[in-house]
């Protein structure tokens, strides 16, 4: 029937209609099959944990997708990259877990937005690290995982992780090397800036991050940030989001317009 | 007229001193004193015979007595370290009054009768409680407990009938002995009147007595008469709240044993709610058939329910029996679920050796079951309650200390401003200095006082070196030490000292509130305060500003903060003068790692000054590791504080930027540098 109504109309109406009735073709599909089958995950609702504004630009689900696991492979700048991403999930109610990783810096946690108070570590794990995450990912909302490689954990295991983490609708966060991570979030030419030969202090860091796995092109995304900008938070530095090795996106102004705002504020 | 009854009294000398010495380990043989608002309150028999005596300044007692140990006072430590010695009586006489810590009071009638005499009674109370304890007591016995007391003072039994004729020829300062009353006055006057002993006051009529100076010389009267107003009032022991069963045959699997703990959480909930009482920490205690002891307490910050201890029951053995099994057969793998445990925990090759043979479970803490309210928002939330029961979860294979949250408290360094807890442990810390147990000062004041330190040799430190390295670009720390020196003035009125009133500050009914000078611009943010060099600039253009940021450049003499009953903040953190502004480092390694600086030359770069480097670093070794090159630094920032504490948090910190990206917080003291945190 769907079929029908599409090339009934597409005879004669402009490709700005007909792209309207598709949309909404597939809306009624979408709502249909909800309808009929409710979804497995608790939270069928929030399936998107929400990111800071420009690192939503960069993740293809516009956040952290629920059920996924992401890597952030051990360069400079992934905790703070690591930090970036807690934020606003915690801001809004997420509980976060981090197994492994007494080296934390709480501090630039609060900084960067992270709610302390739904934050939970778990700084030495030892060799309990694999069932110490499983128990985490019965009832977090985003559980970060390091030194998985130093505890032994292996490609089984991660497999396991990953499939507990679909079946709770939580997000693995994995710092250091990940196999199988659906996204992998790497930070390059990282750059501090506001210290000078003997003057000045750290402000903050313009970075790269580049994004690879599923949902993005071959060539990967890049988005140029400021992590952390001043004060600690997250923020679009004035470059753009590409993506491939060629095509500029556009996420202009507001990326340009942010950093001037925060410089002032600092 | 009533008959007063035959008390017993049983005084430990000195129990504040006793107390003390015996939580900090004071041998008996030093001379010790409690010290409160500089006056000696109590001191030990070593320390009377040295001429230490109560009310003494503590410089004159340490004058006479120089190797005197000087203690705290502490009445709940006084109370807990008593118990034992209430209990030791009580194996022998119940209906125990404990009048303070330190003295006892029971109806002697029982004892009395049943040792056969007053004298036999004393002693053996006095054995048992110097056997149980170690700690010396004396007993007296009279009529009444005021007399029983001061019998018990000089060791004596005054025979029945006798007690007026003993209280006469005592001093009326005899009624000012309680430490909980102060009758002073009442001593005074009657001291001034002439009425010198208790006898001269008993032989006053009553009602002249009521009408010239009041109730409370009636009560002291009627106990210079030897009348006591009130008997013992019996002590209940603690009632027996634990629950044990014993498992016959021994349970090695988790299913069987949580089944066992399910019957006993219920009973445990029983008796509990039978007292109308609610448990906030649960001891878990089970024996093994080897006959080793587990035991392990659970801290909930609100009361368990028959379902959260039967879960924690649970939990609490899979882990035990978990282990046990993963002991004996070396499993490599990982355990991953609860469901793959039980098998394992189940799994028919292991015997008895880990068994469960008994199973107790211990109400520490109860708490009255109506007295916990719950919060009329914020209630546990399913989310809230789903991660609760993961880190419940992981607190049992881990232990209770293995799973915390942080809470932010002050400091100066990224690793000092974070404090710890264990989950379900209270997260509401008060704020202290960190590393600073003991010692009068309020924390507000002692950052004012480092303050001064800090502003001022940070401020004055730039100028005075800006040529000695040549075009190093000393112009450093301008923004550090600004923020130092600016905040001085920021504490203080935090503090509530009286601070200068800057000449054209806020018009004083303002509603709005300054936040001083010196906060952090995230503090102002967080607490919606505008700040007070804000509100300068704007009072004068008087233009209210809707929306101030906070800049901290200019060095400006703050207002004092005013209260206003508009904001709903909670009281301010203070503003630790010194600390880092942010970013600050997302790695702090728990340690600090040792790293080496070295300049273009190769040598070391060392400290000339607090302030001054050897050279410009150009290359940095974090840990023995690989040199990275130095892209750029700031500092050195001198860091003054706690030089009153032996190994004070002294020295100088640099930041350093490396050509990979990742700066580095280092911190020079005793002679080399330390990574406190790596900006990652």
């Amino acid at each position: 029937m769907g079929e029908a109504a599409v090339t009934g109309v597409a005879a004669g109406a402009d490709p700005a209609s007909r792209l309207e009735l598709a949309r909404g073709l597939l809306r009624r599909m979408e709502d249909r099959s909800a309808a009929v089958r409710p979804v497995a995950t608790p939270e069928a609702d929030g399936r998107v944990l929400p990111v800071a504004e420009p690192l939503a630009r960069l993740l293809p689900a516009g956040g952290l997708r629920r059920g996924s696991a992401v890597a952030l492979p051990a360069v400079p700048g992934a905790t703070s990259l690591l930090l970036a991403l807690l934020a606003e999930a915690s801001a809004g109610g997420a509980w976060v877990g981090v197994v492994g990783r007494p080296e934390l810096g709480l501090l630039a946690a609060a900084e960067a937005g992270v709610r302390l108070e739904r934050l939970a570590l778990v700084p030495h794990p030892g060799t309990d690290l694999m069932a110490v995450t499983v128990a985490l990912l019965d009832g977090m909302d985003v559980v970060a995982v390091s030194g998985a490689d130093r505890a032994g954990v292996r490609a089984a295991d991660r497999q396991r992780l990953a499939a507990r983490a679909r079946q709770r609708g939580a997000v693995l966060l994995a710092l250091g090397p990940w196999p199988g991570a659906d996204v992998e979030l790497h930070c390059v030419d990282a750059q501090w800036q506001g210290l000078g030969a003997g003057a000045g202090r750290l402000r903050s860091r313009r970075v790269r991050v580049q994004l690879k796995g599923r949902g993005a092109a071959p060539g990967g995304r890049t988005a140029g940030l400021l992590l952390p900008a001043p004060g600690g938070a997250v923020a679009g530095a004035a470059g753009s989001v590409t993506t491939g090795r060629s095509g500029v996106a556009d996420v202009g102004r507001l990326g340009e317009d942010r950093p001037a705002v925060r410089a002032a504020a600092g | 007229m009533s008959v007063s009854t035959r008390v017993l009294a049983l005084w430990s000398p000195d129990w504040p001193v006793t107390a003390a010495a015996l939580a900090a380990h004071v041998p008996s043989h030093r001379p010790a004193a409690v010290i409160v608002a500089n006056r000696v309150l109590a001191c030990s028999a070593v320390a009377r015979s040295h001429g230490v005596r109560r009310g003494l300044r503590r410089r004159e007692a340490q004058a006479r007595c120089p190797e005197l140990v000087v203690l705290d006072r502490d009445r709940d430590r006084d109370a807990r370290a008593f118990e034992p010695v209430v209990a030791a009586i009580e194996e022998l006489a119940p209906g125990v009054e404990i009048v303070r810590p330190g003295l006892v009071a029971l109806a002697a009638q029982g004892p009395v009768g049943w040792f056969g005499g007053e004298q036999a009674a004393a002693e053996k109370l006095v054995d048992q409680v110097a056997a149980r304890t170690s700690v010396e007591c004396q007993v007296g016995v009279a009529d009444g407990l005021f007399a029983a007391v001061l019998a018990a003072r000089r060791g004596l039994a005054v025979a029945p009938g006798d007690t007026p004729a003993f209280l006469a020829p005592l001093g009326v300062e005899e009624l000012d002995r309680e430490p909980d009353v102060d009758r002073s006055e009442l001593v005074g006057l009657l001291r001034r009147l002439g009425l010198r002993s208790l006898g001269a006051l008993a032989a006053l009529d009553p009602e002249d007595v009521a009408s010239r100076f009041g109730a409370d010389a009636v009560l002291c009267h009627r106990l210079a008469r030897g009348l006591d107003p009130r008997p013992p009032v019996r002590r209940r022991p603690s009632e027996e709240l634990a629950v044990e069963i014993e498992l016959d045959p021994p349970v090695d699997r988790v299913d069987a044993a949580a089944f066992a703990a399910r019957g006993l959480a219920e009973r445990l909930h029983r008796t509990l709610a039978g007292h109308g009482l609610s448990c906030t920490r649960l001891g878990v205690a089970a024996r093994t058939v080897e006959g080793e002891e587990l035991h392990r307490i659970w801290r909930c910050a609100e009361p368990l329910t028959p379902a959260g201890t039967v879960d924690r029951v649970r939990w609490q053995l899979d882990a035990w029996l978990t282990r046990s099994a993963r002991s004996r057969s070396r499993m490599a793998s990982a355990q991953l679920t609860s469901a793959e445990a039980d098998e394992r925990a189940s799994s028919p090759a292991e015997g008895g050796p880990g068994a469960v043979s008994r199973l107790r479970l211990v109400p520490e803490e109860t708490v009255t079951a109506g007295a916990l309210q719950l919060g009329l928002w914020g209630d546990v939330g399913e989310a809230d309650e789903r991660a609760g029961r993961a880190l419940v979860r992981v607190q049992a294979l881990l232990g209770p200390e293995s799973v915390v949250t942080a809470v932010l408290v002050g400091g100066r360094d990224p690793a000092e401003q974070v404090r710890l807890v264990p989950w379900g442990d209270d997260r509401k810390l008060e704020l202290a200095v960190p590393g600073e147990e003991s010692g009068p000062v309020a924390p507000s004041a002692v950052g004012a006082g480092e303050a001064g330190c800090a502003g001022s040799s940070g401020g004055v430190a730039p100028a005075g070196n800006a040529g000695s390295v040549g075009g190093a670009g000393l112009a450093r720390g301008a923004d550090l030490a600004g923020r130092a020196a600016s905040s001085v003035g920021g504490v203080g009125s935090v503090a509530g000292a009286p601070g200068a009133v800057a000449g054209g500050s806020a018009e004083p009914g303002s509603l709005r509130s300054a936040a001083p000078a010196g906060w952090p611009e995230d503090v102002v943010r967080r607490t919606g305060r505008v700040s007070a060099a804000d509100v300068d600039t704007h009072a004068n253009e008087s233009v209210p500003s809707t929306k101030g940021r906070s800049t901290n450049r200019r060095r400006r003499v703050p207002t004092p903060r005013r209260s206003t009953g508009r904001t709903a903040v909670r009281e301010p953190p203070p503003s630790w003068p010194g600390r880092l502004p942010a970013p600050s480092p997302a790695t702090v390694p728990p340690q600090p790692l040792p790293a080496e600086l070295v300049d273009v030359t190769g040598s070391p770069v060392r400290l000339t000054a607090p302030d001054l480097l050897s050279a410009p670093p150009h290359q940095v070794m974090v840990d023995g590791g690989r040199p990275r090159a130095v892209q750029g630094w700031a500092g050195p920032w001198p860091l003054h504080q706690r030089w009153w504490a032996p190994g004070g948090a002294e020295g100088s910190r640099l930041q350093v930027a490396m050509d990979d990206g990742v700066a580095l917080l280092l911190l020079a003291r005793s002679g080399r540098w330390w990574v406190t945190g790596i900006y990652d």
